[in-house]
């Protein structure tokens, strides 16, 4: 499916263009764009990226595939993040993660057959003051436990 | 005790809170100083930078050449993904505009005329927190060409907030650098540093965003008053994050020098239940561990930490209890740095994976005492030979918690099993206990 920046996001690829001598340096920022437009980053995507910037389809390629926080395949409409580092299993977090698994029926980087949630097991998020932790989306949620992770997710529509 | 990097002084925030409180007079009186006697006064105070290997901080300043044919420019590290450091998100959230006055003074110092703030992709909140404090240092001309009239001088910079994409070896420089031009986030090899090739091949200095934030009070008070502060040969404050098994987890602003287990018992409110402590890993996951029995004396500084068998990395203070898994924990260290090893240099790539794999081997009931030879021998062939620290941290817990904590993973190991061939690595897919079997158990 053909992949186009919407009007308001060519303005914000344009001003991001201006942070940096050279349009390669811009990738990063533009595939976060892209991802929040499309959800995801196909082959499609890759492609106008690398037209928008006028670079090598290559260079979006091994940047998209180099750094965790981009998607190849649709996520779900709230990506749970479940940190599992030492400060977290510690205070918990297997036991936390366990039971995310269990009540959404998936595993690591799987996603519910609604698509309404996709989960994966994250390094360190900077959050080992409030372990165990989860992050949904762009949002973090510290000092967790069982029944409080439960009560978020149900909370999500 | 006063906090240097953290006051406590509500809505600072706020940029009028913050102007309120001598915001941006360090920033006004650095323009009236030369850029070396700025870079003197920081050497002379003897700041250590924060992200992990406290070197001089106006040392590495002064390496910048003087010429200015080339653009150059500073990157502050705020990639913070060492796990158990959390302390840089306390600057964003609670004092951005001191981080941004240290910048320009920064900026002004080195002769740079962009800085480039790295945050890690995953604090979304904080990089809003921050791009907002930008926005506002802009709009009221501390930052940009109206700077220029606002501190009467004819210098500007920029500051441009780049977001990560959730990759550990980001944090360290020549990555960190790679990843701002776009690229994938591959450490270079050094020499050349980056004062002399850093971004886009241009003099750079980097430094982390806990040591840009204490240039303002260094240049206010002056370097006397800062070189007073802590242990001789760290001064200054250090933002302690302290997290596992103590009763109040969290960042403590505290002396360089404080006691350890003071920090835990006084600070962070003792270990849960009263327990003992088994281990400790003072700063960040990459550090050796140190033993519950090891604690007595240990300072928080770069010097005593040494001196102990540790170093201060990021002054993150993993706390473990007596009951902790010692294996369970050093699994999961070797797994970050299995995900996290960038693939350039064999020797951390594979042996990440195989140290990981070893270990799992004892979890799952299978491993002999030799095995445990065997990680410290891996870990050794990893340490020093790659192009960047990461092989480092990742051999440090393996090789450290093994020698240090021997007692107890050969409590792990069972010394019936039968290993029908020698137990080298590279014999290792061949054994009877085939490996992917281990991943279901």
């Amino acid at each position: 499916m053909k992949f186009t920046f919407t009007e308001e996001n060519l303005k914000k690829i344009e001003a991001i263009r201006k942070k940096y001598p050279t349009s390669l340096a811009a990738v990063m920022p533009v595939i976060y764009i892209a991802q929040e437009q499309n959800g995801y980053i196909s082959e499609e995507v890759m492609e106008e990226i690398a037209n928008v910037l006028s670079i090598d389809k290559v260079n979006v390629l091994s940047v998209v595939t180099f750094y965790t926080m981009y998607h190849t395949k649709p996520m779900g409409k709230y990506h749970v993040q479940v940190c599992t580092n030492v400060s977290c299993i510690l205070r918990g977090a297997y036991e936390i993660f366990d039971s995310v698994k269990k009540k959404l029926g998936i595993d690591h980087m799987q996603v519910t057959e609604d698509g309404k949630f996709s989960l994966e097991e994250v390094e360190c998020m900077g959050a080992c003051g409030g372990a165990p932790m989860i992050a949904i989306n762009e949002d973090y949620f510290e000092n967790l436990t069982k029944e409080k992770v439960e009560e978020i997710l149900d909370s999500l529509k | 005790m006063e906090r240097i990097v953290l006051p406590q002084i509500e809505n600072l925030n706020q940029i009028d809170v913050y102007l309120a409180n001598q915001g941006f007079e360090a920033a006004k009186k650095a323009f009236t100083l030369s850029s070396d006697d700025i870079i003197d006064q920081v050497k002379k105070s003897g700041l250590r930078g924060r992200g992990g290997a406290a070197f001089l901080t106006g040392l590495k300043w002064s390496f910048m050449p003087k010429s200015n044919d080339k653009p150059k420019y500073l990157c502050i590290n705020g990639d913070e993904s060492e796990p158990g450091s959390f302390k840089d998100r306390q600057i964003f959230e609670f004092n951005p505009f001191q981080l941004i006055e240290g910048a320009i003074i920064t900026c002004y110092a080195i002769g740079a005329k962009v800085a480039y703030l790295y945050i890690r992709g995953e604090y979304h909140k904080w990089i809003k927190l921050m791009q907002n404090a930008v926005d506002v240092s802009y709009e009221r001309g501390f930052l940009g060409e109206k700077m220029k009239e606002t501190f009467g001088t004819n210098f500007s910079c920029e500051l441009f907030i780049h977001k990560g994409a959730g990759a550990y070896i980001c944090g360290e420089e020549s990555s960190l650098m790679n990843s701002i031009e776009g690229k994938r986030g591959y450490p270079r090899v050094k020499p050349p540093f980056p004062a002399q090739f850093g971004l886009w091949g241009n003099p750079t200095t980097i430094n982390n965003v806990e040591t840009i934030t204490n240039i303002p009070p260094i240049i206010r008070n002056g370097w006397e008053w800062f070189s007073k502060i802590g242990a001789p040969k760290h001064p200054g404050t250090i933002l302690f994050g302290v997290s596992g098994h103590v009763n109040r987890p969290g960042v403590y602003e505290l002396p360089s020098g404080t006691l350890l287990i003071e920090i835990i018992d006084k600070y962070a409110g003792g270990v849960i239940g009263g327990k003992k402590i088994k281990c400790v890993i003072p700063g960040g996951s990459s550090m050796p561990p140190l033993r519950g029995d090891q604690l007595e004396g240990v300072r928080m500084d770069a010097e005593s930490l040494k001196e102990a068998g540790s170093a201060i990395g990021t002054g993150g203070i993993m706390v473990m209890d007596e009951d902790t898994n010692l294996l369970d924990v050093l699994i999961r260290i070797s797994h970050f740095y299995h995900h996290e090893s960038c693939g350039q240099c064999t020797p951390c790539r594979e042996g990440t994976g195989w140290m990981e794999k070893t270990l799992k081997r004892i979890k799952a009931g299978l491993g002999t005492s030799k095995d445990l030879d065997l990680l410290c021998d891996v870990a050794s062939h990893i340490e020093g030979n790659t192009i960047c620290a990461l092989g480092d941290a990742a051999a440090w817990p393996v090789k450290f918690m093994i020698t240090r904590f021997r007692d107890e993973f050969e409590k792990y190991v069972n010394n019936n099993v039968q290993i029908p061939v020698p137990n080298k690595v590279h014999s290792m897919r061949n054994t009877a206990i085939p490996l992917a079997n281990l991943e279901k158990n």
